[in-house]
Formats: C-alpha cells, structure tokens, sequence
C-alpha cells in the first residue's frame, strides 16, 4: 500500500511512530503534486520550500517529546480563500493576485500548531462563487476521475487535491454546499460545522452569516480529528459560539442502533438522477439494516431554498466585495483619468463574470425600494427554512439527502447556464440558511464511474452524532476507498 | 414678506474611549500616517469586527444625560458606499434600532426657555482621511481615524435661530465633556456638525425645501453659515426659484456656501443588517450601572456653587466651562474650605497661565492639596498676595513643594515685631521732613512711612503689624 491511499490519522500515527519523518512524508507528496497537478490544476500556490521546513520544525518539536495532534507533521492543503500569513490568499480571483495577507486565519493557526505541514493553496471558484472551480482566474480544476469534468465547488482544489492523492485532507470552506458537493463528486469525505463551531477569522468573507470553514478528508473519521483541532470560540470572530468543544469520543464505535434517519420524500422527486437516488436510498436501507431507524416525511418550505438563499448570499457579497476597489491593495487597472474611473475599471477588470453577476444581483435585491420585495423575503423564507428544520429533528436525529442532484458534469457543459448551476445547490443551500452541520460521505458510483455522494444534515451542534453515523457506515461500506482505487484504475 | 428658519442639526463627535470601535487600535489623535491601523480597521480581506462595549456604554450615558429612551435590542446595519477614505466600502452604523431615541436637550436663548427635541442617536465608525499632497498632486489617504468611535445625535427640526443652534451646542459639548464620552474639540473633528436649513413663510405650517451644509468647523462659522444659507434661500424663492434639496458645503475663506451633490439623484446606501456582529442586548441593570457611573452634570454644579458655596453666577459659570477647572476647585475646595479664595485663584492667576501657556485646560495638571496649602498660608496672612502668585506659578509650571518653595525663596511673612521696631525707627530717623508733616496733620506722610519701612523690610513684614507700630512711635516721639 501506497503513503497515498493512507488516511492522515494513520499517517500521523506512522510520524509517531517514527516509521517516516516529516520530511519524507512532505516529499513525498509533494513529488505526487508535481507528477500531476499539472494537469489537475488542484493547487494555486505549492510550498515546496516552505512545506520541507515546516516539516522539520515539526519533526523537531516532535523530536524533543512535545505532545502534539495526532495530525503532526501530516501534510495538507488550505484553501485559497483562508488567510496565510505572507503566501498568496488569491480567493482564484485576478483581483487578489498579488494579496499577501499580513495574518493567519484562526483556523490556521490552529491546524500549525496542532503540527500541519502545509503544502500548499488549493483552486477554488473565484471568491467560492460557483459549484465546479471552473470560475478560478487559474483555470478550472478537473475530477481526478475524469478530466473532462469538473471536481464540483467551490472548494474544488481541495477536493481534488485528496481524492487524487496530492495532500491527505485539506481545508476548504462551505458557504452553501462548497465542501459537501465538490467532496460529492470527487469521491472524499467533508463536514460543513455548525455555524459558529469554526472561526471565520480570516476566511475571506463570500456571505458572512452563511461561511464555514470545514475539513475534507479520505474518510469522516479523519474529517472529525481536523474539525476537533480547528474549531472553538476565537473572540476576533463575534459569531464564533462560546462554551461549546467538540466531543467525538463516542462517534467511533460503529453503531447506529436507535438513530433515528428522516427522509424527507420531496428530496428524492424531479430533478434527481436515478442513479443517485438509487445510492443515497440505498445507504439509507444499509443503515436500516444495521440497526437504524426510518422515517418518511416532507419538507416543502426547502423548495424555496435557492432563491432564499442567492438573494442572501447575493446581498451580503454585494457588501463584502465592495472593498476590493483597487485603492489599497489587489488589483487595480492602469486605465482611466478619475477616482470614478479607478473603481469601475480595477472593479469590472479584476472580477470574474460569475462574481459580477453576483454583485449585481445583491446591489439590486438590497436597493431601496428592492429590499421588502427581495432581501426581507429571503430573511423570512430563511426563518421558517430554520423551523422547519427544527421540527424536523423533534422526529428525527438526523436527514439523510442527496448532496447534489447529479454526478460531475463535464467542464463547460453548466457555466452558461447559472439557472442551471443554482438550482444544482438544491440540497445543500438549506444547511446553510438553517445554520445546521452536515457531513458528506460517498455512497456508490453512477453508471460512467462517477461517485455519488450522501449528506447526513442534524441539528445545531450534532456533528458527534454525525460523524457517528457516518463513521458506522464508512466501517460497514468501501465506497470511500474504492473511490480512490478506482480513480488510479481511470485518469491517474 | 417675513420669513421663518427651520434647522435640524446632525451632530457626530468622536467617543474618547482609549481604543477603536472594532479592533484594539488606538483612538488617539495624530500619530505619522497610516501608523494608528491594523488588518481591521484597514478593511483588509478576512478580518472581523469586534464591538467595544466602551462604546455602548458611552452612547447610554449621552442617551441618559439627553432624556432619551435607551433601546433594549440594538443591532448594528452597513451602509455601503464607494470612497477611498472607507476601507471596506460600507460602515458600520444603526439605521433600523438606534440606541437612544425621543429625547431632549434644554436650552436658553436671551432669558428664554427652549426644549430641542432628540430624534436619535446611534453608534457608527468614523472613516480616514485623504491628505493631498500639492507637489505629487496626488491624493494620499490616512486610515489613523478609520475605526474610531462615533455618535451621531440628530435633533428634531426645532431650531428658529443661529443663537437657538449655538446655545444647543454649546449645551451638547457640555455634557458630553462632563459625561466623559468625548472631548468635542472641533478643531480637530471630534465634534462636527451638518445643519439642515430650510425656510418657510412665518406661519406656514409646511416645512420648505431643506439643504444640509457639511463641514462648518466652529460655533462662530456655524452662526455665519446659517445666517448666509437662509439669505440665499429667502433670495430663491423671492427671485421666483425653488430651493433645491442639495448638500451644500461652507467654505470658510469665502464666507459662503456651495453645492456639493443634489439630494434629488442621491446614493443607494443599500443598508442591510450587518451579519459579523451579534445584536447587542442592553439589561436593566446595564443601564443603572451607567447611571450610577455618571458624573454631575455642569448646570447642577453650577447651582450647587451659588447656593452652597456662596460664588456668583458669573464665577460659577466661567469656573464650569471646563470639567478640568470644576473638579479642581471641588478638590481644593474641599481641602481648604475657602471657594471664594479658590475661585479667584483659578479665576485670576489659572486661567492667564493656561493662555499663557498655550496648553489645553483639560490637559494640565495642578495638585489641589497644594493649592489648598498655598491659599491657607494667604489666608493666615503667612505669606502676602504677591507671594501667593508667584508660589501658584511655581506650582503650576513645577509642580513644587509650596512650604520648601516659600522657604526656599525667603517669601514667608516677618514674624519678628523687635525687627518691624527697629526698621521703624530707623525710618523714622531717615524722615524727618516727614514726621513734621505728620505732626502737623497730613496723613499722607503716614502712608509714606508705611511705605518706606514696608520697603525696607522687602514686604514681608505684616501691614498691620507696620501700621501699629509706627503709630505707637510716632505718638510716642
């Protein structure tokens, strides 16, 4: 067995071991980045040099009996829109191609003291608008299963990145489906926390009361580990929530006895493709059989998700994004006579279509005369999406759901066609809006080989009992490492 | 036809809390350019705000000491606008739940008696600003005030009169100041106001067509603006035009205003809730805390300083226009149990060394424990008037011990009457053209002795001390 197929906790324990050292780990993968990213297009910065010295640092703490995670001197990637202290926080936008952030994200700060070797930063859709990393100003990344397609987003890179080998987990970020999906399509496992678990300190803000930042792994137990080292109350993030730690100490003994698994019927309706269907439902009969609970029931107020959710999304954007003027740093075009001339032309050169879009959007949903109509709606639709979900989980512990509606699509087949594309987060937006986690397993292959994900969704700081379920499934399932055999059989 | 003005006034002044609203940065005025910043208040990609709650408690007091009604859940909203000098592009105010509302600040105009009305005050963060630079002409930005705590009270349309307008400010600075909350210094633009103005026919119940004028930075151009700005006005609508809705801008050099933008194609600001901040709940018990934190109010001590104290309205007034000046005289006061004497020395010697010495009444420094020794060993006639002074000075610009100073210097009065007897004599030897006067009745020549002993004796002796010993001698002779 390869150092690639391990998963980073057997890695760590192999660093512990001292059956490799933190540099050969890094060497290692950061030969593989080189062997195939070029044609993967998974990372926008790669940290050889910097990568080899973090490792020894850690090699030596390591050397000297600090006791540290048991990710230590494990390799891993972040995604491009968490802030790395002097490396380039890009967001895959031509209008940060030159941001060096001055800081580290909360996140990472802990994920390097907890001993991560970080090789580098992963592609992304610009500013982590859009579900296929095609919107990148570096070029779209493509599904280490088939490069014809597209990893999903927008953590795309990071998804990419694990599935193909290149790093054993990665950070990326969810703000309504950015790590569910992308870990949908390319056969890894990844959890959107609870809105607060995470610190957003330093995760450029996309729509700041929908971000997380969250981990993507080869299976949950390592996604849990990661989500353990990186959350916690920061006081720097105010929505950051105080007084609550992880406690995964029960998640891991297989069993999903008693749990009881809502299936909301009008999930699985129009639109579905049947060979997803046929793999999430299938996973919900597997966890019937071993000991699981079901339950049937309908959610309809979900229906109105997407567009509550772009008209929040949008509108918190449109503000976010506006600091991007070209005054201060970032980019700024060299044409135009006036101050008016300075905004518009950096702002319509350095931002990408999707972006723009976006923008536009948000202005006008947020415009005077607009907001009732719009945004004051989206908040409302967002309030009973909440409640529905809450009387959801007074039934059941947890949903299981599709993540997307399809398997990868080819690269160029949806970016003219935003309906399209939107109305492909019907899964996951309502997570979002609700605030709530969800961890994203794989659950089979369609009928080109393509892997099909399944999201488990819960309540409010649940993610113990997540990953529980989700770990019972993984012990009781190959899906996640076939996955991964079956990608070396096809493009790699 | 006569005319009526209506002005509103919208106050923002600087909180004096030590840091920004948002961030650890300080709030302290100056400082080199751009070194007052962090990744915060500088708008970088990635930060977070993280409220003061310095800044909420100074905006429940303002809201207090204004009579208005404190909102229990406050929220903050952004306000997005394109300009260099805002590094995120939108700042962070209240549109939707200002802390204070529906208050009011008393006023008196000539002897009569007015109420302004509060519409609102809410909590928002101040921007940069852009220096230009004449040789590059280029225009640089400062980031220093970005982030700065700021409150904005806006006043209902209630004032008639530029003299309405100052005495509310005038009001306003005084509490605040007292309050703590800020040091309304308008030179440096911690305390700015934008006066809306319209005019309408006396008795009209509608109001006219109103402009804002921004950037009138002292009392005395705010009168000269409002003065100019209905003139015009009036002289608009007399010429058969209309008044347009407009942001006028006062220019100083002038002595006029102009337009800077029209209200009638006026920004989107496109507020919305600000999603990095939890809403702020605002207890009971936060609010008495605050009340029992608040210090007496100027027009209390005022009252207090005639009543109990025994000063004249003018003293106590001029003693209170600084909260530096009343303190001190409390103090010492209360060491000494002299206010009168107290005041005349804060009145009479303070003051001029404050001008003299160019600093800030709220950034000097005098002990009261040794002014009070200073105005007890007056009071015992142990030093003279003149000796008084020149200790207060010393103490003042040196901060010295006033006995060892006194000592020192040689001030302290003679207490030796056999040396007050023989310089007498002496006089008296020294005068005899005097004497015959004296003896044969001009009073002056006693004042002339007096004056000549009090000479020899450097001042230091005691006058009376001078007067009853040269009496007894010259009756004795």
């Amino acid at each position: 067995m390869e150092l690639y197929d391990k998963t980073a906790l057997e890695i760590g324990r192999m660093i512990k071991n001292k059956d490799i050292s933190c540099r050969e780990a890094a060497k290692a993968y950061i030969e593989n980045i080189k062997a195939k990213d070029g044609e993967l297009n998974s990372f926008v910065t790669v940290l050889e040099e910097e990568g080899l010295k973090q490792a020894d640092e850690v090699q030596k703490r390591l050397d000297l009996g600090e006791e540290l995670s048991p990710l230590a001197g494990v390799p891993m990637a972040i995604k491009d829109n968490i802030c790395t202290k002097d490396v380039l926080t890009s967001c895959s936008s031509k209008m940060l191609y030159n941001f060096k952030p001055p800081y580290n994200a909360c996140a990472v700060e802990k994920i390097e003291a907890a001993g991560a070797v970080v090789l580098g930063k992963t592609n992304m859709d610009e500013f982590a608008m859009g579900g296929s990393t095609e919107t990148s100003y570096y070029g779209a990344t493509k599904n280490p299963y088939d490069y014809e397609r597209v990893p999903g987003g927008s953590s795309g890179g990071s998804a990419a990145a694990v599935g193909a080998g290149l790093v054993p987990y990665a950070l990326g970020s969810d703000t309504g489906g950015s790590i569910r999906q992308p870990c949908s399509f390319c056969g890894v496992s990844g959890i959107k926390p609870t809105y607060g678990g995470v610190s957003r300190y330093g995760l450029v803000a996309f729509a700041s009361s929908l971000d997380q930042i969250g981990p993507i792994g080869k299976d949950v137990r390592d996604c849990a580990e990661i989500l353990s080292v990186i959350s916690g109350h920061d006081r720097r993030d105010s929505t950051s929530v105080k007084g609550f730690e992880y406690d995964f100490s029960d998640s891991f003994d297989g069993s999903v006895k008693g749990l009881k698994i809502g299936i909301p019927t009008n999930f699985y309706g129009e639109g579905l493709n049947e060979d997803v269907k046929t793999s999430v439902l299938g996973a919900a009969k597997l966890l019937k059989d071993m000991g699981a609970e079901l339950y049937e029931f309908e959610m309809p107020v979900v229906d109105y998700a997407v567009p509550a959710y772009y008209i929040i999304a949008c509108a918190e954007a449109s503000s976010n994004l506006s600091r991007y003027d070209g005054i201060k740093y970032g980019y700024r075009s060299n044409e135009g006579e006036s101050l008016l001339d300075v905004f518009v032309n950096s702002r319509s050169e350095g931002f990408g279509m999707e972006v723009k879009r976006r923008i536009m959007l948000g202005s006008f949903v947020l415009s005077s005369g607009y907001y009732d109509a719009y945004y004051k709606k989206g908040l409302q639709t967002r309030a009973l999406i909440k409640k529905s979900f809450n009387e959801a989980f007074e039934k059941c512990d947890m949903i299981i759901s599709p993540v997307a509606p399809t398997t990868a699509f080819k690269i160029g087949e949806n970016i003219t066609d935003p309906l399209k594309m939107y109305l492909g987060d019907i899964y996951t937006v309502a997570v979002n809006l609700a605030g709530i986690p969800a961890v994203s397993v794989p659950c089979g292959f369609d009928g080109k080989g393509l892997p099909v994900g399944l999201q488990l969704i819960g309540q409010t700081f649940s993610e113990a009992k997540l990953v529980k379920a989700a770990y019972a499934y993984q012990q009781n399932t190959d899906w996640h490492k076939r996955a991964f055999e079956k990608m070396k059989g096809g493009s790699l | 036809m006569s005319w009526e003005t209506v002005i509103g006034l919208e106050v923002h002044v600087e909180l004096a809390t030590k840091s920004k609203i948002f961030c650890s940065c300080t709030t302290e005025f100056g400082g080199a350019p751009n070194t007052h910043v962090c990744p915060v208040c500088s708008g970088l990609p990635g930060v977070l705000p993280t409220l003061n709650e310095n800044v909420v408690e100074f905006a429940i007091k303002t809201g207090l000491a204004t009579n208005c009604e404190i909102t229990r859940f406050n929220k903050f909203d952004r306000k997005n606008y394109f300009y260099p000098d805002l590094p995120k592009a939108y700042q962070v105010s209240q549109l939707y739940l200002p802390i204070c509302r529906n208050g009011h600040v008393d006023i008196e105009v000539n002897g009569n008696k007015k109420s302004i009305g509060i519409h609102e005050i809410h909590m928002e963060e101040d921007a940069g600003k852009l220096v230009h630079d004449p040789w590059e002409d280029s225009t640089l930005v400062d980031y220093n005030r970005c982030g700065v705590p700021l409150l904005e009270i806006v006043s209902e349309p209630d004032f008639r009169s530029a003299e309405e307008v100052i005495a509310y400010l005038e009001k306003l600075r005084e509490t605040l100041i007292y309050l703590g909350v800020s040091d309304c210094k308008m030179q440096e633009g911690s305390m700015r106001a934008d006066v809306n103005l319209s005019v309408r026919p006396t008795g009209a119940a509608e109001f006219g067509t109103r402009t804002e004028m921004k950037n009138i930075n002292s009392f005395k151009a705010i009168g000269r603006a409002i003065a100019y700005e209905a003139k015009r006005q009036i002289e608009q609508i007399e010429m058969g035009k209309r008044v347009i809705q407009e942001t006028r801008r006062w220019d100083e050099n002038k002595d006029a205003t102009y337009a800077m933008r029209s209200k009638e194609n006026a920004q989107d600001y496109r507020y919305f809730p600000e999603p990095d901040l939890l809403p702020i709940e605002i207890s009971e018990e936060w609010i008495e805390r605050a009340k029992s934190e608040m210090p007496e109010p100027a027009w209390a001590k005022r009252e207090r300083y005639v009543s109990e104290m025994g000063l004249s309205e003018y003293d106590a007034k001029v003693l209170t226009t600084e909260r530096s000046l009343a303190l001190l005289f409390e103090d010492t006061t209360a060491l000494c149990g002299e206010p009168k004497e107290v005041c005349n020395l804060i009145i009479g010697e303070l003051m001029r060394l404050i001008t003299e010495s160019q600093t800030a009444a709220d950034k000097i420094y005098v002990d009261p424990g040794k002014m009070a020794e200073i105005i007890k060993l007056t009071v015992e006639g142990k030093i003279n008037r003149n000796a008084e002074k020149e200790v207060f000075e010393a103490l003042f610009k040196e901060d010295i011990d006033p006995v060892s100073y006194i000592e020192e210097k040689g001030l302290m009065m003679l207490e030796d009457d056999g040396l007050v007897e023989s310089t007498v004599e002496e006089v008296i030897k020294n005068n005899p053209k005097s004497i015959e006067d004296y003896k044969g009745g001009k009073q002056k020549a006693f004042g002339f002795l007096v004056g000549q002993t009090m000479r020899a004796l450097k001042g230091k002796a005691n006058p009376q001390t001078v007067n009853k010993i040269l009496k007894e001698k010259l009756d004795s002779l």
